[in-house]
């Protein structure tokens, strides 16, 4: 069985990775400003449905990635005003979300295409980046040679994180409202509307993990699509203390695992379901084990109340 | 000419109005004190002037000019800097990171253009004689120099009037020495200072004009040179305030406390180094020192919030240590803790509740069938507001709106009211008015008489003074001299807490 422990193993962990990194990137915004986000599953959910039907309705799934980031923005906006304009509990908020993303593409798939489960079969994937010569070269072949162009993007998107919250004066008002949201303001800063932007941006990239399962992966959008992928986000997140080269290691982990557990399904003679628990069982376990003290956010989860 | 006139500027929260019509006028380069009693509106007129707070009716000028301050963005494009009573710091960020949010230098691009702040923080910093490494994170720098962060960040904006309010409550007699230093050195340069504090010799020292506030009015403004301790004492709490305390003799009877070579490391440092000593019935025992020199760590020990290494604590013959904190308290040990924000209250309790905390599983605030007996503990809480003078007295009042000295009168309540055998009191005074200094050493004092056994800790050395029999004097985790009350000398005690024998 150990055939399976080899390069394709790695390339398929790393696009299992793709979804978990925009979402936990996302995530990373939104906490770090200050406002738990557990909704990125549901965002996901909300993404997948979208990206799907856009794709399918439009023939051209560049709309649909739009269409998901979009519509992952709103829905993040929704969450937004619930626990930053009202300051309501932002895990009950975020909760609420979640439950909307089980019943509501369902409706909406039904009535669209008389199927609960599952929507059409998009016409067009999403662009198989090959990279020239690599993709010739033996082992990085395998490895760097042929993705969706989304795994790149996010993959991109890590440094690219890192340098707007460490670098820029965007990202050190957007940690200055997360850690100490009275100080900012004193600074003179507008601490709702950094948190709008931080749970905006985290729901155009949840919304975007989303898409990458059905017009990426996938082709369509199927039930359950996310898979608890969202809540594994924020395990990644959490266990690379919010910061965006630790939460990579964190998906990546996952991503692995998940694609190991597809690969060994059949081959050792244990009941699926276990297989398929591998990977979440892995996660609990990191994150018990491996967590060390991570500096979370001081004001992360606290709502603010503007001063009168 | 004046930098600033406040007219008639009246706010009023739910239940309180915390400024009536209050008019103040300060002259531009001068240091301005307001005094007044512990909720007579000094922070909220402050927090308006920065924008903070919206006053319900009232003008603002700032030289000779009308202003609307609706933010404290607009305070800032104004030239007002203000250092807030709990600073408004990021401790995980550096220094620079800190002063510039908020008015970040940044290349075209986008990028924080960190090297050129930390040039311009360098070039402030020397300027005015603060000493401060702009890389520096906040979390590793003392109060004293946090402060001066603050300081900083007001400057950085070419802030021309400077709010600090009760900015040396935190300081040690040392730092307070250094930070007057850079007040007068900012107002040789041009600035405007405003002081909030509740220390009179302080007005006394480094005040041009002095504002006095009580229960939300302005009760007077005077030329510094024309006013006294008596005088300002008098005017802020409208009755003659007694400068010295009356100590009875009492004679100290059985041990109540005896502590063998504590030590304890925290973090990889030792924080306590074999720390003996014995507290007996009827007696103050003081602990001078600098803080952060273990009084801390001594104090969670005898409290059950920090297991010792080794050593062991006897309390009446018997050995406590490391015993939890509620088992402590059930031996009538009383806490009355230095960071009243983190270890005395929570905010958003109501004073009724804070008023039971550590009591609240029992009678009479507990059922026996479990469940809270509210009528009781409002009763208590109505009883203690009223005999502590914790003002507003409401029950149902959250106590984070509570001023900072009526914040601390109320776990003084707490603690007092459940007739304690031992009393350990960190910082008992620390941002309270001199009315209630009065009131709280009183009540420490009557401890006393009743055979109470008190653990005085303070870096305030004239507290020490005026109420220990014997102090002992720490530094670096280790007792570094003892003195009784008869050969106290504040020079040679000062010289022990840092570290000079
Ligand atoms: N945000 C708030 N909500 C409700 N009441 C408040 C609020 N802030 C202040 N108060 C009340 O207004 C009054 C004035 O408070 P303020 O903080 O200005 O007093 P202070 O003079 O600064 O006192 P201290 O010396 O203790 O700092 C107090 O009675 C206080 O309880
Ligand atoms: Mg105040």
């Amino acid at each position: 069985m150990w055939e399976i422990l080899d390069l394709e193993l790695i390339a398929s962990g790393l696009r299992l990775s793709t979804p978990l990194i925009l979402a936990a990137l996302g995530g990373m915004f939104s906490e770090r400003a200050g406002v738990v986000n557990i909704a990125l599953d549901g965002i996901m959910i909300f993404g997948a449905f979208t990206g799907a039907v856009v794709a399918y309705e439009t023939a051209n799934p560049w709309y649909g990635l739009l269409a998901a980031m979009a519509l992952g923005g709103l829905v993040a906006h929704i969450h937004g005003i619930a626990s930053i304009r009202y300051q309501a509990d932002q895990v009950v908020s975020g909760t609420a979300i979640n439950l909307l993303a089980i019943g509501v593409p369902a409706v909406l798939s039904n009535a669209l295409y008389n199927s609960t489960t599952v929507t059409p079969n998009i016409q067009l994937m999403l662009p198989i980046i090959h990279i020239p010569i690599i993709s010739s070269i033996p082992i990085l072949g395998t490895l760097l040679g042929k993705y969706s162009i989304l795994v790149f993007f996010a993959f991109a998107m890590v440094p690219l994180s890192w340098f707007v919250i460490q670098k820029t004066s965007f990202g050190l008002r957007l940690r200055a409202v997360g850690e100490n949201p009275e100080a900012a303001e004193t600074a003179g800063i507008n601490v709702y509307l950094m948190r709008y932007y931080a749970v905006w941006i985290s729901g155009l990239l949840a919304g975007l993990g989303g898409a990458f399962l059905s017009i990426a992966h996938g082709s369509s959008y199927v039930n359950n699509i996310s898979a608890g992928r969202g809540f594994i986000a924020l395990a990644a997140l959490i266990f690379g203390r919010y910061t965006p080269k630790l939460t990579l290691v964190g998906c990546m982990i996952f991503g692995i695992a998940d694609a190991f557990q597809i690969r060994v399904q059949g081959v050792i003679p244990i009941p699926v379901q276990f297989i398929q628990m591998f990977p979440y069982v892995l996660t609990m376990i990191v994150l018990a084990g491996l967590m060390g003290r991570a500096h979370v956010p001081a004001a992360d989860g606290i709502p603010y109340a503007q001063a009168k | 000419m004046f930098a600033v006139r406040l007219k008639q500027i009246t706010k009023r929260f739910a239940q309180t109005l915390a400024n009536d019509a209050v008019d103040i006028n300060i002259r531009q380069e001068t240091i301005h004190a307001i005094i007044g009693e512990n909720g007579a509106g000094k922070t909220t007129i402050m927090e308006i002037l920065y924008g903070f707070y919206q006053a319900d009716a009232g003008e603002i000028e700032l030289f000779g000019e009308k202003k609307e301050i609706a933010n404290p963005q607009d305070a800032i494009d104004n030239g007002i800097g203000m250092v807030h009573q709990h600073f408004m710091l990021i401790p995980p960020m550096t220094v620079t990171e800190n002063i510039i949010l908020g008015l970040e230098p940044i290349s075209r691009s986008g990028i924080l253009q960190l090297v050129q702040a930390e040039e311009r923080i360098r070039t402030l910093s020397d300027e005015y004689g603060l000493e401060i490494d702009p890389q520096a994170k906040v979390e590793d720098l003392s109060v004293g120099l946090q402060q001066r962060v603050e300081i900083l960040k007001a400057l950085y904006r070419d802030a021309e009037i400077l709010i600090l309010d009760e900015p040396t409550a935190v300081l040690t007699p040392l730092e307070v020495k250094e930070f007057f230093q850079i007040l007068r050195r900012l107002k040789s340069q041009g600035k405007t200072i405003v002081i909030i504090t509740h220390k009179l010799e302080e007005v006394l020292e480094i005040s041009d004009d002095v504002t006095v506030m009580r229960n939300g009015k302005k009760v007077g403004e005077l030329p510094t040179k024309d006013a006294s301790a008596n005088i300002l004492a008098n005017m802020m709490v409208g009755r003659e305030v007694l400068f010295s305390l009356s100590k009875n003799d009492v004679t100290p009877g059985n041990t109540t406390l005896k502590v063998e070579n504590l030590s304890v490391t925290v973090n990889d440092k030792p924080r306590l180094k074999n720390v003996s000593f014995e507290l007996k019935e009827g007696e103050i025992l003081g602990i001078a020192g600098v803080e952060g020199n273990g009084q801390t760590e001594l104090v969670e020990i005898l409290t059950g919030l920090l297991k010792l290494d080794t050593g062991t604590v006897w309390y009446l013959g018997e050995d406590i240590t490391n015993l939890s904190a509620r088992k402590i308290r059930e031996k009538r040990i009383a806490h009355i803790p230095a960071d009243r924000k983190a270890h005395g209250f929570l905010s958003t309790y109501t004073n009724a509740e804070n008023q039971i905390l550590g009591f609240h599983y029992r009678e009479p605030f507990c059922r026996p069938n479990g469940f809270l007996n509210f009528p009781n503990i409002r009763e208590n809480a109505k009883n203690l507001l009223k005999k502590f003078d914790v003002r507003p007295p409401l029950p149902d009042l959250q106590t984070g709106t509570l001023s900072g000295g009526n914040q601390q009168k109320l776990i003084v309540a707490r603690e007092f009211s459940r007739h304690p055998r031992l009393l350990i009191i960190a910082q008992p005074t620390r941002g309270i008015d001199i009315g209630a200094i009065e009131f709280i050493h009183q009540q420490i004092l009557d401890l006393r008489t009743e055979k109470v056994a008190v653990l005085l800790i303070s870096a305030e050395l004239e507290e020490i003074r005026s109420l220990s029999d014997r102090t002992l004097v720490m530094f670096e985790g280790e007792i570094a001299g003892e003195v009784s009350a008869a050969t106290f000398d504040m020079e040679k005690v000062g010289m022990m807490m840092t570290g000079h024998r």
